[in-house]
């Protein structure tokens, strides 16, 4: 049976186990994110053995570019975008400690693997329901390669972003049982 | 002639798209409505309430419905007996898309293909300009996100793959999107032409309603079929398993060179975003 549970970085090994297919996860606390664009470059300054921006260890990381805030606002639609386009980074963030993604949309076999190895959960959050999602965003605030604009590393302070497991440590893959419990062949 | 000042379009221009990306129109919003009560998977019919509640906030709190508030794409109708005046008429349009994103503060998603440097303006948007006949100028202004632009395809069949190896490919290329394109969608099917006929017929077909069905019985019983075949692969909204995977199904057709059966699919997510306007 599905549970609804609440999840706040930093999480650990055992909060990942915890987690199954198909359970429903409220993301509270700081969370980051980075999109292509911010991964080619963390994988850059890895590569020439600089020290990175954010310590990514036991954090959750949201695949967003979110829309301008209006003035007044912390920011503008944050729905979450493919997760694939960030599939060939990251077994490398996870290298490092990332324990959480939140984004939409298929991982790669290595992907799928690479959590289980490495004890880490991909959660799907809703594409398209980027203003419904904003109203979770308490605060932001660029805190890496601002020049790349919405494809800068935010800081972001959520409450209650609702999510769902699609990819557990335990191989568990709500996208593959979801289809085959609905597919028809006539 | 009829005069129309670029002014003017510039200003249209921006309207709608500021429109099309906070205010969701009546037509998806019945779909969705709709999609909530007969959607099977409790996990579908609760993405259509949030679809539902997100439309509501969209346009009540100033919200884009979307992040990715699209490439802007722009199909132009112009009278044949209208005369521009005060500049061009494509620079108009890029101006008004130009003003739209950046006072209604929508994101700019166009960059450098190679350095991937953003324009910073989401221009240029892609048109699409027709003359016809009359003084009037109608111009559909559509934004269009990337994620489901990236699980369209065009393929070249050979004329004896036929109507089976359309419907193979419908099928195929739904299935290998999946999740990634923000499902419930619609699929625009452009059929015949030629090569780059096909998509653009295929991108047209998406201004359709999506609860309209096409004139012509034959094309309209196999959007039905497409639209079935579709929704028995089960991937459902937001890709968590459901019967409704696709809104509706939309072709356009035009006849196409004796060795070719060109057919063009784009993928249309949810965030269907297209404003009308006639000058």
């Amino acid at each position: 049976m599905n549970k609804k549970v609440k999840l706040t970085p930093p999480v650990t090994d055992d909060m990942v186990r915890d987690l199954l297919m198909g359970d429903q996860v409220l993301v509270n606390g700081v969370i980051y994110t980075a999109r292509d664009a911010a991964h080619k470059r963390l994988l850059e300054l890895l590569e020439a053995g600089q020290k990175l921006p954010v310590d990514f260890a036991g954090q959750i990381l949201y695949y967003v570019g979110p829309s301008p805030a209006r003035p007044g606002r912390v920011i503008g639609a944050a729905g979450p975008t493919t997760s694939t386009r960030m599939d060939v980074y990251t077994p490398t963030m996870l290298k490092l400690g990332l324990k959480a993604m939140i984004g939409k949309g298929k991982r790669s076999p290595e992907v799928i693997a690479a959590l289980q190895e490495y004890t880490a959960v991909y959660l799907g959050a809703t594409g398209g329901a980027g203003a419904l999602i904003s109203k979770c965003i308490k605060a932001a605030e660029v805190v890496a390669f601002p020049d790349l604009g919405p494809e800068a590393i935010h800081r972001l302070e959520v409450e209650d972003l609702p999510t769902i497991v699609i990819n557990d440590c335990h191989g568990g893959d709500l996208y593959e049982v979801g289809r085959r419990e609905f597919a028809r062949v006539r | 002639m009829r005069q129309i000042k670029v002014n003017t379009i510039i200003n249209a221009v921006k309207d709608a798209a500021i429109q099309a990306n906070y205010e969701k129109d009546e037509d998806m919003l019945a779909a969705f409505a709709r999609g909530e009560q007969e959607e099977e998977s409790p996990a579908g019919k609760e993405i259509f309430r949030q679809l539902l509640e997100n439309a509501r906030i969209a346009s009540q709190e100033r919200i884009p419905l979307c992040q990715d508030c699209g490439l802007a794409v722009i199909f132009a109708e112009v009278g044949q007996e209208i005369h521009f005046e005060g500049g061009g008429f494509a620079e108009a349009i890029q101006e008004g898309v130009r003003r739209g994103y950046i006072e209604g503060h929508l994101r700019k998603s166009v960059c450098h293909p190679l350095t991937r440097k953003n324009t910073g303006d989401n221009t240029p948007a892609i048109i699409h300009t027709d003359i016809v006949p009359g003084d009037r100028l109608h111009l559909t202004v559509v934004s269009k996100g990337g994620g489901s632009e990236n699980g369209s395809k065009l393929f070249m069949l050979k004329p004896a793959e036929g109507l089976a190896g359309i419907k193979d490919k419908v099928v195929a290329t739904v299935a290998e999107a999946g999740p990634n394109v923000c499902p419930p969608m619609i699929l625009g099917v452009g059929i015949g032409g030629n090569f780059e006929r096909s998509a653009i017929l295929a991108k047209k077909a998406l201004l359709r309603k999506v609860s309209d069905s096409h004139p012509d019985p034959e094309l309209a019983a196999l959007e039905k079929e497409l639209l079935a075949s579709v929704n028995d692969l089960g991937i459902g909204p937001s890709g968590l398993g459901g019967r409704i995977t696709a809104l509706g199904v939309k072709i356009l057709m035009q006849p196409c060179h004796i060795a070719s059966l060109p057919v063009a699919i784009n993928i249309q997510c949810h965030s269907s975003r297209h404003v009308d306007v006639v000058l």
